[in-house]
């Protein structure tokens, strides 16, 4: 923003706007050119989502616009949020996106950072898993919904929030292990998560849908959402074990020793002193991860698991609606685009408020 | 970082490098380091428990009739390929089905890296000469794509690519030809066939590489060599095979199939962003002193970029582009969402036509294991070369 709007106090407001747009020939040159292909992409893209779209009505008419069918979204987007979830229910997925919202916001924030936040999340998770489930776990109050009725938003954030809420302890625990002068310990960690750094997301998602329910023991039973849930999680945990031990990089020796002088055993070591400065060092490293975390449960969608991306996907072949993939993809991915941005701004502001600590 | 258990002593200080302790056995139990029984015991439950987790499996295959082993490789695949470069059929074996997918996905990556590598480093160095308009214009293309899901984008592309106007009424410009049939882009040929120019090349350019280095012969060896190349091809009857409508259809030249295309185009969209952001960081992580001293010195702009700037720029890049060139390599494995015959895709329709998931699964791993020890070891060699300049040995 800063060469626009530096000077916006000064008297002479034009010239130097002027001077940074077309001073120098090459200058102008990039500026035409800029302007050039602005016209090229702008008109076209406003007829299409403004001027030619149709706002409301049926297919056909549509059919005969040449812009952009909103009309669509408006027929689709509730399957788009929450794919087939009976609608006289839609009230629980509703909360649950608001409770894990709401939990990622105050996760975002430092006033909330203590004991309770560490509580908050598996109380929460367990609540937003038997809310969506109802039938049996909450006592017979909600009716049963099958998990083929998840999907959309709701999924995608309760895969991420329950992916993470196992991946970050065991990924501390992981690079504790990397840190550590225990050889055996040490190459625990790292072929685990060499391995899992080295194989593609949509491998471990094959392995989830192929080979886990072969090593379960007889007669046990996993959804295929829970089993991918369960092996995302495993995956994420070594990329998030990498990011931990950088951190655990920038502590230098001196605070265990210091701490281990005073009497304090390894895990009290960890605990207090470690720990929460090499934490505190990644938060926005962590928060990028998650960013990307994000985006990547869209791979459920490879294997037929009906989050976001899937459910958008599958709006599209509604034969009622047939192919208006542009307006669902333009929408699926405003709500990632809204989550993720959002999140960057954030990591963006909590780098500089913990530096000028 | 090590944080000692018990005892801060030598063995922590350099692991198994004490001077008083030789010897193999004294330095495995240096390297194994404290509470060994603890983690000898640690060590066992996980491997009981794969072994568990192996039992069940080995049941559950018994079960279903299939035997365990490598040994349906060579058993004829009953499932056709899509595309391939080297010739497939359906009673070819296996084996032959897993190396069509695994140069499927070389051919995706590696063309992918190098056009995202290209373009990230355009959008990068164009968002960063000063103009108000293009900066914003790069961060915005930036920010759209980084906050966006790869498949995501990948649908959009596909989709794209699928309903582009028939040979007839396709868009066309530049000899490059967009239709629901694929990508038409012009090809190179050569008339008397691509050996002995390309040899002929090799010896220009190993030629000028050892004159440079051994004979120290710095000026003009490089406008020279391109103009023997040039002189190569020309001589060799270096022509461009471009495609055009003949009848119902668009022939010659090179055809990307609408699958092929929207990967690539997805996989370098995606990735040039992440380059793009790397590699601004990497310039301005260049202190402006260096820039000043440069230019006191009379250096022109040019120069100051590829003395100053550029060595010390690319020692943040090199690493940080190592990791999203592998991070490509491994996303190109979203083919098997759109129907490309990637290894991930011909490997699960192995893996369903045979039931040989565990090996399916194995074989895919370890693949993509090698692939990416090959681009990280070729990486590290270029970071070593340019970390080395001007830092001295560390």
């Amino acid at each position: 923003m800063s060469v626009i709007f530096m000077n916006y106090r000064s008297r002479d407001l034009v010239a130097p706007l002027w001077r940074s747009l077309a001073g120098g020939p090459l200058n102008t040159v990039l500026t035409l050119a800029s302007v050039l292909m602005l016209a090229l992409i702008l008109p076209p893209l406003i007829h299409w989502a403004v001027t030619d779209a149709v706002f409301s009505g049926t297919q056909e008419e549509c059919r005969a616009a040449s812009g952009a069918c909103w009309a669509f979204l408006r027929a689709k987007a509730r399957f788009i949020l929450f794919a087939f979830y009976p609608g006289e229910h839609l009230w629980r997925p509703i909360l649950v996106i608001v409770a894990l919202l709401g939990l990622m916001v105050a996760s975002a924030l430092p006033r909330f950072w203590g004991p309770y936040l560490i509580l908050a999340w598996p109380v929460t998770l367990a609540l937003a898993w038997a809310l969506m489930a109802g039938g049996t776990w909450t006592g017979g109050i909600l009716t049963r919904v099958s998990l083929n009725d998840w999907g959309g938003l709701p999924v995608t954030l309760l895969v991420w929030s329950t992916c993470m809420a196992f991946a970050f302890p065991a990924a501390v625990l992981l690079a504790l292990a990397r840190a550590s002068d225990m050889g055996g310990l040490r190459l625990i960690a790292v072929t685990y998560i060499e391995v899992m750094r080295a194989i593609p997301m949509v491998a471990i998602l094959y392995f989830a849908m192929l080979i886990l329910p072969l090593a379960l023991p007889q007669g046990v039973i996993l959804d295929k959402l829970i089993r991918a849930t369960i092996m995302v999680a495993l995956f994420w945990t070594a990329y998030l074990a990498e990011v931990v031990r950088g951190g655990l990089q920038t502590v230098g020796p001196g605070q265990a020793e210091a701490a281990q002088s005073l009497g304090l055993g390894y895990w009290r070591i960890m605990q207090l002193v470690v720990l929460p400065q090499a934490l505190r060092q990644v938060i926005p490293g962590l928060v990028n991860l998650g960013i990307g975390f994000l985006l990547a449960t869209s791979l459920l969608a490879v294997i037929g698991a009906f989050d976001l991306l899937n459910t958008a996907r599958a709006s599209t072949t509604d034969t009622q609606w047939l192919g208006f993939y542009d307006e669902a993809y333009v929408f699926a991915a405003l709500i990632y685009f809204l989550l993720c941005y959002g999140g960057s701004r954030y990591s963006r502001w909590l780098e500089t408020r913990l530096r000028r600590r | 970082m090590s944080i000692p258990l018990r005892e801060a002593g030598p063995n922590e200080a350099g692991r198994g490098r004490s001077p008083h302790r030789r010897g193999v056995i004294p330095a495995l139990v240096a390297w194994w380091g404290p509470r060994p029984y603890t983690q000898l015991a640690l060590v066992l439950v996980i491997l009981a428990g794969l072994w568990l987790l192996g039992q069940n499996i080995a049941a559950a295959l018994e079960k279903a009739g299939i035997s365990p082993g490598f040994a349906f490789l060579t058993r004829a695949a009953s499932f056709q390929i899509g595309e391939s470069v080297i010739p497939f059929s359906a009673g070819d074996t296996y084996l032959r089905a897993i190396g069509v997918g695994v140069i499927n996905t070389l051919r995706v990556a590696a063309v992918g890296c190098v056009l995202a590598a290209f373009l990230g480093t355009a959008l990068g160095v164009l968002g960063l000469m000063g103009n108000p308009l293009l900066t914003r214009l790069v961060r915005i293309y930036v920010e759209l794509i980084r906050n966006t899901p790869l498949l995501l984008q990948l649908f959009f592309w596909i989709a794209l690519a699928r309903n582009l106007p028939g040979p007839k009424q396709a868009v066309h410009g530049g000899g490059i030809w967009l239709t629901n049939r694929g990508v038409y882009v012009p090809a190179p040929v050569v008339e008397a066939g691509w050996l002995w120019p390309l040899l002929a090349c090799a010896v220009v350019i190993i030629a000028v590489l050892a004159l440079r280095r051994f004979a120290r012969v710095r000026r003009g060896t490089w406008p020279v060599a391109l103009t023997l190349i040039a002189g190569i091809f020309w001589q060799a009857g270096l022509s461009f095979d471009i495609p055009a409508l003949k009848g119902l259809n668009v022939r010659g030249g090179l055809t990307l199939s609408p699958e092929y295309a929207a990967l690539l185009i997805a996989l370098v969209v995606k990735f040039s962003a992440a380059i793009a952001e790397i590699v601004r960081a990497g310039i301005l992580s260049v202190p402006e002193g260096q820039r000043e001293a440069a230019r006191a010195m009379g250096l022109s702009d040019w120069q100051i970029m590829r003395l100053v700037v550029l060595p010390q720029a690319l020692r943040v890049i090199v690493p940080l582009t190592t990791s999203v060139f592998l991070d490509l390599t491994k996303d190109s494995s979203l083919a098997v969402a759109i129907g490309y015959p990637d290894l991930v895709s011909v490997l699960n329709t192995t893996a369903n036509t045979t039931g040989q998931a565990i090996e399916a699964v194995l074989i895919m791993a370890g693949t993509f294991l090698m692939l990416n020890l090959c681009v990280a070891a070729l990486m590290n060699h270029y970071n070593r070369r340019v970390a080395m300049r001007g830092e001295g040995r560390r």
